[in-house]
Parts: structure tokens; C-alpha cells; sequence
């Protein structure tokens, strides 16, 4: 329930690093720290941005999401609880043994419109899918959500190259650039800067902001597409555990579980509780 | 094979506007005339066979049928987490088809062999594998994968066995071909090599031995009844394949036998064993090299038999 007052994007987005961080403490499972770097976008995109239904989750004019980064796939099922695309309360079936939740996101859950979990899969998927939406002249977007750990995978580019080339200006990929990786910062990787250089570079018309500023995120993405005849990508510089602050800024909260004390002080930071 | 199968698309292609083919930048002076005729059904994906394939899965979950084209390995194993993943998993109506099947490129190189693709490929849940074996069968799986749903890969020979079709007989996607009647010993074989097959039974004929030859145009799904009875009604089974016999057609053929509980008199796998093909020659001369000309399947035979080489 939405209360009166709160910005509704905001609220979305408390409640989905709520849900994520019950579901992993349940699950017994990892990457809650990439989950709430992308909380925000995830909450924006829900709260008026993606034209979806619940009740037709597969319509033809539906906006399309892929959620490249399928590892955030509990932040993505939260959202889409929320929207009413399934109960809430299957949430907490997340890693259960029979349960449709399973920790990368599915697409036997309604309102998901691909599996993933290989990494630099779903920018050429979302990719397909805007160059069918630009044959068929259909009014419909794709977005793609990525980590920047798959801007490693040589396929994340080979599509940038496509996408730009067939000027696919349907298709927005929004990198969750949050600096952290699985086990190690993206500076002691493979670098990525300069990041929105090579975006631009590959032929995208390219923004960036604050990937945690709900006005930010909502001004741009209603400005879609950024160039005529281009591709679109949002450049969101995040904090890695955005959320509660013994998780921000850490790699060990790629992969660790909130358990016991932990779970309990980041759920009370969550909930605004001293 | 392949003119057949460009043949046939371009033929239906204005009949099934969903019918998308791709290219990784392959098939000069091959698709031209296809380009020519529909581009608006065709899009060249340059040398990424990674993005082709979620390309080609992507098209195919908004309603497209995608075909997927490219030489050897390049539009298999290339990409073959993007064919489980986005492809398989996803049920999409994408066909990749890789032309230059088994060592029909011979003197390009190892590279360019196809010679795993079938036991990778056909390991797939959800999919169907095609390697047909002479022309006719190639136009007849190209057209059964317009109206066929879910996933599939088709794999051209350069090399195609002699037509032997009779005019009224109907392809069977699925179904084994018996080209050839015979009760001493069964010649399984898949794509073009099947001619290297019918040569051998010709010749072993001369000498009184009476051959049954199959053209396993399906490698999945594998067509159990025609095998058990090859098992139960011939000598012995010969699989023959320019593939390795790990996973290939030889070890599928075990495998249905095997489970069926119908032990043929002898069985011998015919196949590239461990080795990669890394002579330098011609499709016809690796054959040779690696024992898998009529000669070869001749020898086999002879020994299966214990008749006397004359």
C-alpha cells in the first residue's frame, strides 16, 4: 500500500530492498549488495516508467525488460510482487526447494520477460527484441538492465555494435555501474573507464547520473529516447549495498548472506528503525 | 544442400513473413539473390556469432522464425551457452544451421570441421537435430522447419549422396529412410557420407551380401523403431557418420539399442575416434585417411561377416 505523501517510486524502492533482504535470509543466498545498487532504478521503472500490466504480463504493447544482471533476479521479483504481477507472499519461496523463484530470474514467473543469469546475455536478447519492435514499427520499448562486471563479456559489445548500427533507437540498456564486481573492484579487474566514452564511441547517445536519485532517474528515462535514431544508455553510478550502511561500498556483500545480528540491524536501517 | 536449402527459403519466404535468416557475415554469392529479393528478411549480423544467436532469440520470442546461418562450429559451438540459454531454454524458433558439416571444408583446416557438432547439439533439452544426407532431404527439413515449432539445428553437407527418392515418397522428420533393402547387415549413416554407404552396399551386393542402408536425416529425435529393427532383422548394425563417434550417431544408436534391450549381431562405430581431422585434402581424400570410404565400410563389413576378402 502506497501511503499518501511518500513518493511512490521511493517507497517501491524500500520495499523491494525489504523483500530482497528477507529473501536472501531466508534463500541462504548471495548478492544483496548488487540487488540494492539497483533498487532504485528498478523502483522507478516500475513506479510509471514501464508501460506493463499485471493483468496481461504478456501483451504485444508492453514495454519489455531484461534484466541482464539476473543475479539481481529477488529485486526484480520483488518489484514485480509489488506491481501485483504474483502475490507477494510467494516471495519468501525464493530459493525454496519446488519454488518458480530460483536466485537468477525466471521467465516461468509472469512479468519476466527472459531468463538470464549467464552474464552479457541480454543486451543482444533485448537487443532482438528492439530490432523486431522497429521491423513490426510497434511503439513499445526494451530496456536492459546491466551489471558493469558483464561489460567484461565480449558479447555486451558485439551487441552495443548491433544496436547502434541498426539505429535501434527502442532499445535503452541502463548499466548499474556500482564499481564492484564478484570478488574484486572493477579498477582491479578490467577497468572500464572512460565508461560512457565507450558507449558514445560504439555509436550510443549516452547519460549519466546518479543511479540513487529518484528525480534523476525519472527525468531521464521519460526523455527516451536521448538521440533520434540511436540507442539509449543511462550510465547510473550507484553504490554497491546502496541501502544499509555496513553493506555500501563492500565486495564481501556481493556473495555473503545476511544472517542473524546483521540481518536484523540492516533490516531495522531499512525500516527507519533506530 | 546448401543452394537447396537457400532455395526453399527463398521460396517460402514471401508466404512467411515472420521467417527472418541471419547471417555471421557469410554466404557471399549465396544469399545474394535471397538479400536481393527480401531484405527486409534478412540481416547480417557480422562476425559475432554470440549476438547473432540472442539476437536470433530475441526475434524469435517477439514471433519471429529465425534461421541462423554460418560455416563449421562458428554458429554452434561458438555460441552454445547462447543456444541453451536463450534459444533452448526460452522454447524460441530459432534454426541454426551451420554449413560445411563434418569435413566438408577439408583443406581449410580443423577449424573449419564440423566434427562434434551432432553429439554437442543434439545434448540440448528441446531440440531437434537435422543432418541430412542427400539434396532432396535437405529441402524437405528446410521446409519442415517453417512450420516446426521450438528449436533446431540443421547441419549441411558440402558432400550429398546420390538422389533415390521415388516420387511418391513423403519426408518424415523423425523417421529413418530406408534406401536401400537388405538382410545381412544394416548401413546407418548420416549426411552426404550415406553415398560412401551406398557405394559399399553396391559393391558388397557383387559379392552376395545384401546391405539395408539408413539415411538418418534426424539424429534427434532418433528413430528407435527403425533401429531396433535393423537390430533384430540384420546381421549386425554399421553407424557411419564424418563426425566423432563420441555422442555422434554411433552413440545415439547404442544408446536406443541398448535401452531397448535389442542386441544387434555385431555393431561398429564408424567415426572420427578422439582425434581431430588435421590432414590437409579434400572432403573425398579425408575420408580415406580417417576409414570412412566405401572401401573402409567394405573392409569393416568383410570383417564383421568373417568373409574372406577376395
Amino acid at each position: 500500500m502506497i501511503t499518501a505523501g511518500i513518493d511512490p517510486g521511493r517507497d517501491l524502492a524500500r520495499r523491494i530492498r525489504i523483500h530482497a533482504l528477507r529473501m536472501t535470509n531466508r534463500g541462504g543466498s548471495s548478492h544483496i549488495g548488487a540487488i540494492f545498487s539497483c533498487a532504485d532504478i528498478l523502483a522507478v521503472l516500475y513506479s510509471g516508467i514501464l508501460h506493463v500490466d499485471p493483468a496481461d504480463p504478456g501483451g504485444p504493447h508492453r514495454d519489455r525488460l531484461v534484466l541482464s544482471k539476473g543475479h539481481a533476479g529477488a529485486g526484480l521479483y520483488a518489484a514485480l510482487a509489488e506491481r501485483g504481477f504474483f502475490p507477494v507472499e510467494k516471495l519468501l519461496t525464493h530459493y525454496q526447494d519446488g519454488s518458480e523463484l530460483s536466485g537468477h530470474v525466471s521467465h516461468l514467473l509472469p512479468g519476466v520477460d527472459v531468463s538470464t543469469g549467464s552474464l552479457g546475455h541480454g543486451l543482444p536478447l533485448a537487443a532482438g527484441m528492439a530490432y523486431a519492435g522497429q521491423l513490426k514499427a510497434a511503439g513499445h520499448r526494451v530496456f536492459c538492465l546491466l551489471s558493469d562486471g558483464e561489460c567484461d563479456e565480449g558479447s555486451t559489445w558485439e551487441a552495443a555494435l548491433f544496436a547502434a548500427h541498426h539505429g535501434l533507437q527502442n532499445l535503452v540498456a541502463i548499466i548499474d555501474y556500482n564499481r564492484i564486481q564478484g570478488i574484486a573492484p572493477v579498477s582491479q579487474v578490467l577497468e572500464l573507464e572512460p565508461f560512457a566514452e565507450k558507449w558514445k564511441a560504439f555509436g550510443w547517445s549516452v547519460r549519466e547520473l546518479d543511479g540513487h536519485d529518484h528525480k534523476a532517474l525519472r527525468r531521464e528515462l521519460t526523455a527516451l529516447p536521448f538521440a533520434a535514431g540511436k540507442p539509449s544508455c543511462l550510465v547510473a553510478r550507484t553504490t554497491k549495498g546502496k541501502g544499509v550502511s555496513f553493506m555500501e561500498h563492500s565486495v564481501l556483500w556481493h556473495y555473503r548472506t545476511p544472517r542473524g545480528g546483521e540481518f536484523d540491524a540492516a533490516l531495522a536501517e531499512l525500516e527507519g528503525r533506530p | 544442400m546448401r543452394d537447396a536449402f537457400v532455395a526453399v527459403l527463398a521460396e517460402l519466404a514471401p508466404r512467411h513473413p515472420e521467417l527472418l535468416l541471419l547471417s555471421g557475415d557469410l554466404g557471399f554469392g549465396v544469399l545474394n539473390d535471397f538479400i536481393a529479393r527480401f531484405p527486409r528478411q534478412f540481416l547480417n549480423a557480422g562476425v559475432a556469432e554470440q549476438n547473432m544467436t540472442g539476437i536470433a532469440a530475441g526475434l524469435a520470442l517477439e514471433g519471429h522464425t529465425v534461421f541462423t546461418y554460418s560455416i563449421g562450429n562458428f554458429p554452434t559451438l561458438r555460441c552454445l551457452e547462447q543456444i541453451r540459454n536463450d534459444v533452448c531454454y526460452h522454447k524460441a524458433n530459432v534454426r541454426m544451421v551451420c554449413i560445411g558439416g563434418g569435413m566438408s571444408y577439408g583443406q581449410v583446416g580443423m577449424s573449419h570441421h564440423a566434427t562434434e557438432d551432432l553429439a554437442i547439439l543434439r545434448s540440448l533439452p528441446g531440440i531437434e537435430v537435422f543432418s541430412p544426407c542427400d539434396v532432396w532431404e535437405a529441402a524437405q527439413v528446410t521446409r519442415y522447419l517453417l512450420s516446426h515449432r521450438g528449436p533446431a539445428y540443421l547441419r549441411l553437407d558440402k558432400s550429398a549422396a546420390p538422389a533415390c527418392q521415388t516420387p511418391e515418397e513423403r519426408f518424415k522428420a523423425g523417421s529413418m529412410r530406408v534406401v536401400r533393402e537388405g538382410r545381412d547387415v544394416t548401413l546407418a549413416a548420416t549426411g552426404g557420407i550415406l553415398g560412401e554407404a551406398l557405394l559399399a552396399a553396391a559393391e558388397l551386393a557383387e559379392r552376395g551380401i545384401s546391405s539395408r542402408v539408413l539415411s538418418v536425416h534426424t539424429l534427434k529425435p532418433l528413430d528407435a523403431g527403425a533401429l531396433v529393427k535393423a537390430a533384430t532383422e540384420t546381421g549386425g548394425v554399421i553407424t557411419i557418420e564424418e563426425h566423432a563417434v563420441d555422442g555422434g550417431l554411433g552413440g545415439a544408436v547404442a544408446e536406443v539399442l541398448l535401452e531397448a534391450g535389442a542386441f544387434p549381431g555385431f555393431f561398429v562405430r564408424m567415426g572420427l575416434r578422439n582425434t581431430f581431422s588435421s590432414v590437409v585434402g579434400s572432403q573425398k581424400y579425408l575420408r580415406a585417411v580417417y576409414s570412412l570410404d566405401a572401401p573402409s565400410i567394405l573392409r569393416v563389413v568383410t570383417e564383421q561377416l568373417a568373409v574372406p576378402v577376395s
